[in-house]
């Protein structure tokens, strides 16, 4: 797919999304506003918006805990996601899922998932589903660096390979399993190592920047389509809020330093200036995005917290078909 | 009948999964060993040379994987039939079982459908010892979103595996292979035996024995030395251990107001707890005894055939349970 002024702003306008939607999300949250646990994309919307402005809604995905940002480049609308981390009836999943079990079908999102490296073998059913069909679709599974020790991944990637599966697996290296820095929980720098020992392509690529994570995807993907199977991408990223929340527990596994380094590469304040550059989008406009998607991201909480709750009467409810 | 066709409990097996795959255009099978070697237990004989390896498809050793793709593939619209060889194996794919396939539908409110048949053996009897011969049924069926059935018959085999490949509901067809070898009626056409609907293969006024899977045999062959000695035992097949018809066990011990619940699971923690709190719960005042049970003892399974022997239930201690329950009555 040619990256040509609309892709770009296309790309932009996801990641914006992304980036307001996580951000008043984490304010709600530190407000008590949010039940449980809040897992923010916010650093990372390179990756979700660099791969998802190829997908459309009969393309699939699975998600990690890291999910809103997935949901919101794949076309999550602000109101139903909201209501679904209040807990509403409204919400994605009538409030049976949460944050972390966020999905749509409709637009082929296989969930958030609570459980780090459950996704990719689930997206190689996804991806067997495409291929059984015979379609011009991929299967995209995202997971993160501490997910790549888990043996889901290792069952996943040998899987894939062996089929020739229409896939794509993301990782997106934010340097971190949880709380452990990379280098404490494996003895590799690239994950994308791993790819070879199962006989598809590994490549690194710069996590904070929205065009190379569309280029490699584009290349993957044609790949997928040709019958040529699944690559693993390597993005390398980085979390600017906590794993949990936005401040998290105020943990010292990582400094204030390391922080300000990666925010130095915002990948959104480096694709802004890169449209500027490019004549694209012009600082002004750029402003105005920002906005009108906050206005949107407001329209989407009013919906939510004017939205009923679920009535205890469907609790029940959706456990069997 | 006039139509006495026989197969074996196996045979059905493959009789089932072809006639699965001919009337379900999205279905497949998956599984290790299950396409070019037939299935280690003859399950899928003759299925890859009549539907082509994109209906039944060979995996890695990759539990996690299978059922993964499973999932995957169900979500999207296909009704995979995939099959762990050994239910000891579930240990390496719990996640994917109890996290994803059970609570998808229900995490995602409703809008995720999940149409996978599991089809997997339990059992012991034939020296597989510790790791090949467990009776894991309690896991799953412990596990809101799943269906579990455990037939004993070729007919149930057959019957069930068809229902459960019409259902839109992860279903485990949990089989045992002490069984394999024996033959029954089963009818060449398609058949359904609903889920969830426990059989009387037995009646009887003195005594109910509530049973599954194999040991339905052994309460059978319980029930005829019992009734050499004046005492009719009830045989109840649950078939379906989720759901479970609590009904019919209710209404037999309404009629017998005494019951032994059998089966080959360790007793600990088994299903036949969760059958007698039930029954204390809807039958109480009919109960002229207390709910007896006969399991496994709490070890890991033996290897030697005689400490296996000396294991497994059999119809020897029903009969005497049964008539242990008698005599305190």
């Amino acid at each position: 797919m040619e990256l040509n002024n609309e892709t770009l702003l296309d790309i932009h306008r996801r990641m914006v999304r992304i980036r307001t939607f996580e951000t008043e999300a984490g304010r709600l949250a530190e407000a008590g506003k949010i039940p449980g646990a809040l897992h923010l994309y916010v650093g990372q919307e390179a990756v979700a918006s660099g791969i998802m402005s190829h997908l459309s809604n009969e393309d699939w995905i699975t998600s990690t805990h890291r999910g809103h940002g997935h949901l919101i480049a794949k076309g999550g609308e602000f109101g139903k996601m909201f209501a679904e981390l209040f807990g509403r009836a409204t919400g994605y999943c009538k409030g049976k899922g949460g944050s972390m079990h966020i999905s749509n079908m409709e637009l082929g999102m296989l969930g958030a998932n609570g459980i780090v490296g459950a996704g990719p073998p689930i997206a190689v059913g996804a991806a067997f589903s495409i291929k059984y069909r015979n379609t011009q679709n991929v299967a995209v599974t995202f997971f993160g660096d501490g997910a790549s020790n888990e043996g889901s991944f290792h069952e996943a990637a040998n899987m894939a390979a062996l089929y020739k599966l229409p896939m794509l697996f993301v990782c997106e290296n934010n340097g971190y399993g949880e709380y452990t820095p990379q280098a404490n929980h494996q003895a590799i720098v690239d994950v994308a190592d791993r790819a070879a020992g199962y006989g598809m392509p590994g490549v690194v690529v710069d996590g904070m920047d929205a065009v190379a994570v569309y280029e490699a995807a584009d290349a993957a993907i044609e790949r997928a389509k040709a019958g040529d199977g699944p690559s693993l991408l390597e993005c390398k990223t980085y979390r600017f809020f906590d794993h949990v929340g936005v401040r998290g527990m105020g943990l010292s596994y990582r400094t204030d330093e390391e922080l300000a380094e990666w925010q130095k590469r915002d990948p959104i304040h480096m694709f802004e200036s890169r449209l500027a550059e490019l004549d694209v989008l012009t600082k002004d406009a750029a402003v105005k995005v920002h906005e009108k998607v906050l206005a949107d991201v407001q329209a989407g909480i009013e919906f939510a917290e004017s939205s009923p709750m679920p009535d205890p009467a469907t609790l029940l409810e959706d456990v069997y078909a | 009948m006039a139509d006495e066709r026989e197969l074996t409990y196996i045979g059905a097996v493959a009789e089932a999964s072809r006639t699965v795959l001919l009337e379900q255009e999205n279905a497949f099978i998956a599984g290790e060993d299950v396409a070019g070697a037939g299935g280690v237990f003859g399950s899928y004989r003759g299925i890859l040379d009549e539907f082509g390896d994109q209906r039944i498809v060979d995996t890695p050793i990759s539990e996690e994987g299978i059922i993964g793709l499973g999932v995957g593939a169900a979500a999207t619209g296909l009704r995979p039939i995939v099959d762990i060889m050994f239910m000891d194996f579930m240990g390496e794919c719990m996640d994917e079982i109890a996290n994803q396939m059970a609570k998808m539908r229900y995490m995602f409110g409703g809008s995720a459908s999940l149409p996978i048949t599991v089809i997997t053996m339990s059992g012991g009897g034939i020296n597989m010892a510790a790791q090949h011969s467990q009776s894991l049924e309690a896991w799953i069926c412990h596990l809101p979103g799943l269906k579990v059935v455990a037939p004993a018959t070729p007919y149930d085999v057959k019957g069930l595996i068809i229902s459960a490949s019409r259902d839109d509901n992860p279903v485990f067809v949990v089989l045992n292979k002490l069984s394999l070898r024996n033959r029954g009626h089963v009818p060449e056409e398609s058949y359904t035996v609903p889920l969830g609907e426990a059989k009387v293969v037995r009646e009887g006024s003195d005594v109910s024995i509530v049973t599954y899977s194999r040991m339905v045999g052994e309460s059978l062959t319980a029930a005829n030395t019992l009734s050499e000695n004046g005492i009719e035992a009830e045989v109840l097949d649950l078939r379906s251990l989720q759901p479970m018809d609590t009904d019919a066990i209710v209404e037999s011990v309404k009629k017998t107001q005494r019951v032994v619940v059998v089966h080959e699971a360790v007793r600990f923690g088994g299903l036949g707890g969760e059958i007698a709190a039930q029954i204390q719960e809807d039958a109480f005042d009919y109960l002229d005894a207390p709910v007896a049970r006969v399991g496994a003892p709490f070890s890991p399974v033996p290897f030697s055939p005689v400490l296996e022997q000396a294991y497994i239930p059999n119809a020897g201690r029903i009969v005497t349970e049964v008539n242990e329950l008698l005599n305190a009555a």
